[in-house]
């Protein structure tokens, strides 16, 4: 009798382990076979069967990806764009999140409103006049114009004002006692506390920036201001039928963003699951 | 007399505190205040404008047409097709993602020796964009020397014709979102389960629970909150989809992908037809606002009875 069920639990871990590699497989199959393709010879791209082995390790498509476009370029600038953006949306909201956390003022529950509508506007309901706004005040084709339009954020502000309220009243009356004025306040001492909720923010910021595709397809026309994700496109327009070169471009642009995936997980996920808790 | 004149001065000076409270608090407010204004509330305004005008090809507005646009939208067989296409889309992708989220969530969150590594890769495509994971699968469905295509041929399943064929068109759109949904599905419903307090998990153990017991009697009615969110939110993603069809088929073919964004997308920035976009976007923006009150009046209640 316990010899049967010790036999049971371990043909069930060893069935578990199998049922976990399988979906683990299935995840990565999408992303593995564009890493193994990546690196495949011309005379092996073509072949019947399709090779999932990395039977080559041709650098060179990697050469390729970045001579047929400027990859470097699109890469900059979607740097620039998400980097911008994002030290913008920790600028506004901070100081908005530090306004609702921290000072008393009538109709507090109706900007808040405010701030929330914003969230349930979608995007794509005044894409239009603001793709015209920017082209008629000149930014089309700017990293201004890749930028402006993302410069304050409703979820950020609500991240950040809930960490805030985590963070006892008596601090900020005895800083206030002791002369220190709002700004000086937010600066020197509630910021440095908050690193956590402004890194979570900060990395999902940047990422959900550098992962844009509408807004930069209609706000930039020449090739040098291409962010990564409509550049990368241009390859595939190019070089049909050579996958490897495509493929070494598609890799290349993940990088930054499988960089960010390994070492600011944490950061990542807590921004992610941020808004299934209600602000 | 003397009272009166004492409410009088107190509510005056009411009124000063309350404005002194608003001048200190408008600076900080004011940066994001702004930014909305310009970038959300103005722009609205001007849609529901737009929508009701004839516009010149650089989006001036010409004459007033009042509801033309929505009358003939309504009757558009195109439009038609594309609220058709989009919920077809929804339907596609929505129960993909919450059951293969729920199926990786409850494997990651069981105890093993090397789980961590497992819960990085069911979560790694939470980092990847719409347009990598279009052009991953646009490598994978190739017709003839496609990796899709020959493992089917392993198992005796004849070709199929992603891209091409107007029945398989979606199908192979929808694949990488359900793709990409599923590691953020994965990532909030493990949040979830781990907010489970251990207690519950204790007590049914006493009382002689198997793991399937109280996996079915406590975590997934415990998680209904999360999953109910995921729902929302992977509903109100897939009625925005863009990036993946304008990538992959571009609507085609024969307008058998052609979503709602697509479709807008298409009337505004290659036919110049501004106020029509406008009313398809308003149209949108009903639809998702709807979805959006639902959620968050869900999420109240939830927070109410907790």
């Amino acid at each position: 009798m316990i010899k049967s069920t010790r036999f049971l639990k371990v043909t069930g871990k060893i069935l578990l382990y199998f049922l976990l590699i399988i979906c683990a497989g299935v995840m990565v199959f999408p992303l593995y076979t564009g890493v193994v393709t990546s690196l495949l010879g011309p005379e092996n791209i073509a072949s019947y069967p399709p090779k999932l082995f990395p039977v080559d390790l041709r650098w060179q498509n990697y050469v390729d990806a970045a001579r047929q476009a400027p990859l470097m370029r699109f890469i900059l600038n979607s740097f620039i764009q998400s980097g911008g953006v994002m030290i913008l949306q920790l600028f506004t909201a901070s100081l908005a999140a530090f306004a609702f956390a921290f000072l008393p003022f009538k109709g507090k529950n109706f900007v808040f409103l405010i701030f929330l509508s914003t969230m349930m506007i979608p995007w794509e309901s005044t894409i239009i006049p603001n793709y015209l706004f920017i082209q008629k005040i000149g930014w089309d084709d700017t990293y201004m114009g890749l930028i402006a339009p993302f410069m304050a954020t409703a979820f950020g502000t609500f991240l950040l004002r809930q960490f805030f309220m985590s963070i006892p009243k008596d601090l900020y009356d005895a800083a206030k006692i002791d002369g220190c004025g709002n700004f000086r306040f937010l600066i020197t001492i509630l910021l440095p506390l908050a690193r956590p909720a402004l890194g979570t923010l900060a990395v999902y910021s940047f990422l959900q920036t550098y992962n844009q595709y509408l807004w930069p397809l209609l706000i930039t026309n020449s090739t040098n201001m291409r962010t990564v994700q409509i550049g990368i496109t241009m390859l595939q327009v190019f070089e049909r039928e050579q996958w490897q070169v495509v493929l070494a471009g598609v890799v290349t642009i993940m990088i930054p963003t499988l960089i960010l995936f390994i070492f600011a997980n944490r950061q990542l996920i807590r921004g992610l699951t941020a808004g299934a808790i209600k602000g | 007399m003397e009272i009166k004149g004492h409410l009088e001065s107190r509510s005056k000076k009411q009124w000063w505190r309350d404005l002194k409270d608003w001048l200190r608090a408008f600076p900080f407010l004011a940066p994001s205040l702004i930014v909305f204004t310009i970038f959300v509330f103005v722009p609205l305004v001007r849609s529901v404008i737009l929508s009701l005008y004839g516009t010149n090809p650089i989006g001036q507005m010409t004459k007033f047409v009042g509801l033309k646009y929505y009358q003939r939208l309504f009757t558009s067989p195109d439009y038609i097709n594309s609220m058709l296409v989009t919920l077809k889309f929804v339907l596609y992708t929505v129960p993909g993602v919450l059951i293969l989220g729920v199926l990786l969530s409850t494997l990651a969150n069981l105890r093993f020796k090397g789980i961590s590594i497992f819960r990085i890769l069911f979560s790694l495509t939470i980092a990847i964009s719409g347009a990598t994971a279009a052009l991953l699968f646009m490598f994978l469905y190739q017709p003839l020397i496609g990796i899709f295509n020959y493992l089917l041929s392993l198992v005796g399943i004849p070709a199929v014709p992603w891209l091409i064929d107007t029945k398989w068109a979606l199908i192979a759109v929808a694949i990488p979102r359900i793709w990409l949904q599923t590691g953020f599905a994965t990532v909030l419903l493990l949040a979830g389960m781990q907010g489970i307090s251990e207690e519950y998990y204790e007590a049914a153990k006493i009382d002689g629970a198997d793991f399937w017991q109280s996996w079915w009697h406590i975590t997934l009615p415990l998680l209904t909150p999360s999953l109910f969110f995921l729902l929302v939110v992977t509903s109100l993603n897939a009625f925005q989809t863009f990036t993946e069809v304008n990538i992959m088929t571009g609507g085609g073919p024969v307008n058998s992908t052609e979503v709602v964004v697509q479709a807008i997308y298409r009337s505004f920035y290659f036919n110049g037809q501004y106020g029509l976009a406008s009313a398809q976007a308003l149209i949108l923006f009903v639809i998702i606002l709807a979805l959006t009150i639902i959620q968050f009046g869900v999420l109240e209640r939830r927070v109410h009875y907790e």
